[in-house]
């Protein structure tokens, strides 16, 4: 039996509203990151999901971007991560609040 | 079969991201993303791109979890100190945000998208080829710039990450030079 698309649609919302809890409620900065990952392939996932339903190659070929937009930002993030561990000693997005309010 | 296929990792795929948010410890945290992104990547080959799943299998868990892993080692992490102690009011406002956006979303697409997949995926979508034209003709300077903002990134990434030496000249991006280093 075939899953219809609208399935993988409403996979894909959970999956970014789990994402979305974690991005929001997570204090640690690595976890907040690995929650946005999770947003990502939620998003990845309907534009897969679109491409199979109208049959085009265009989905795909955005997925391919978003995942190169990804690679380049968990790059440079992780490097910023290192550099405030340098000054800061923590990670711990309480207590980085230098430009907070 | 596909139904049977879709269920077990679109199971997978929920319970190991919902470890990936709850789990105290960043090491377990990304090893439930790998879990996460291998199911996903099962749901975009049967959905009709097997490339792209393995462009994730590869990319994702080849590339970015094992940069996550690395910094988690090198900044030995622990536990997370701060949780959300007298943070309780944000921790059930995202909670409801979040509830509340996924039924919206939810919603939205169960009263737009319920045409059923018709047959299997068809063979052009699958195809190499097809996907290999779209993408070097139709989107072919997003794809070189895609490239420039890789190279951008690494060398962003090298310069923000890079240890400042006492008697180095800085280059305006790193800390300007302590008072205190002159005598």
């Amino acid at each position: 039996m075939n899953v219809p698309v609208s399935w993988y649609l409403v996979l894909a919302a959970v999956l970014f509203a789990i994402g979305t809890v974690g991005a929001l409620t997570r204090r640690n900065g690595i976890s907040i990151f690995l929650s946005i990952e999770v947003m990502l392939n939620g998003a990845n996932l309907t534009l897969i999901a679109y491409a199979r339903q109208f049959e085009s190659h265009v989905g795909q070929v955005i997925v391919f971007f978003v995942m190169a937009v990804a690679a380049a930002e968990a790059a440079l993030g992780l490097a910023l991560f290192i550099a405030v561990f340098r000054q800061r000693h923590t990670i711990d997005l309480n207590r980085i609040n230098l430009l907070r309010y | 079969m596909e139904l049977l296929a879709f269920l077990i990792f679109a199971f997978l795929a929920v319970a190991s991201a919902l470890v990936v948010v709850a789990h105290k410890n960043p090491v377990y945290s990304t090893m439930a993303l790998v879990v996460t992104l291998f199911s996903v990547a099962v749901l975009f080959v049967l959905l009709g791109s097997p490339f792209i799943g393995v462009l994730q299998v590869l990319i994702y868990t080849g590339a970015i979890v094992v940069l996550f892993l690395f910094v988690i080692m090198l900044l030995n992490i622990g536990r997370e100190e701060s949780q959300l102690a007298g943070h309780k009011p944000q921790f059930f406002a995202s909670i409801l945000g979040a509830i509340v956006f996924g039924g919206l979303v939810i919603f939205t697409l169960l009263n737009v998208a319920t045409t059923p997949a018709p047959g299997g995926p068809s063979t052009e979508l699958v195809s190499l080829e097809g996907l290999a034209n779209t993408l070097f003709k139709e989107y072919l300077l997003p794809f070189e710039i895609i490239g420039l903002l890789l190279l951008v990134a690494v060398i962003g990434a090298t310069v923000a990450a890079r240890r400042t030496q006492p008697g180095e000249s800085t280059t305006g991006v790193a800390e300007p030079p302590k008072e205190e280093a002159q005598p």
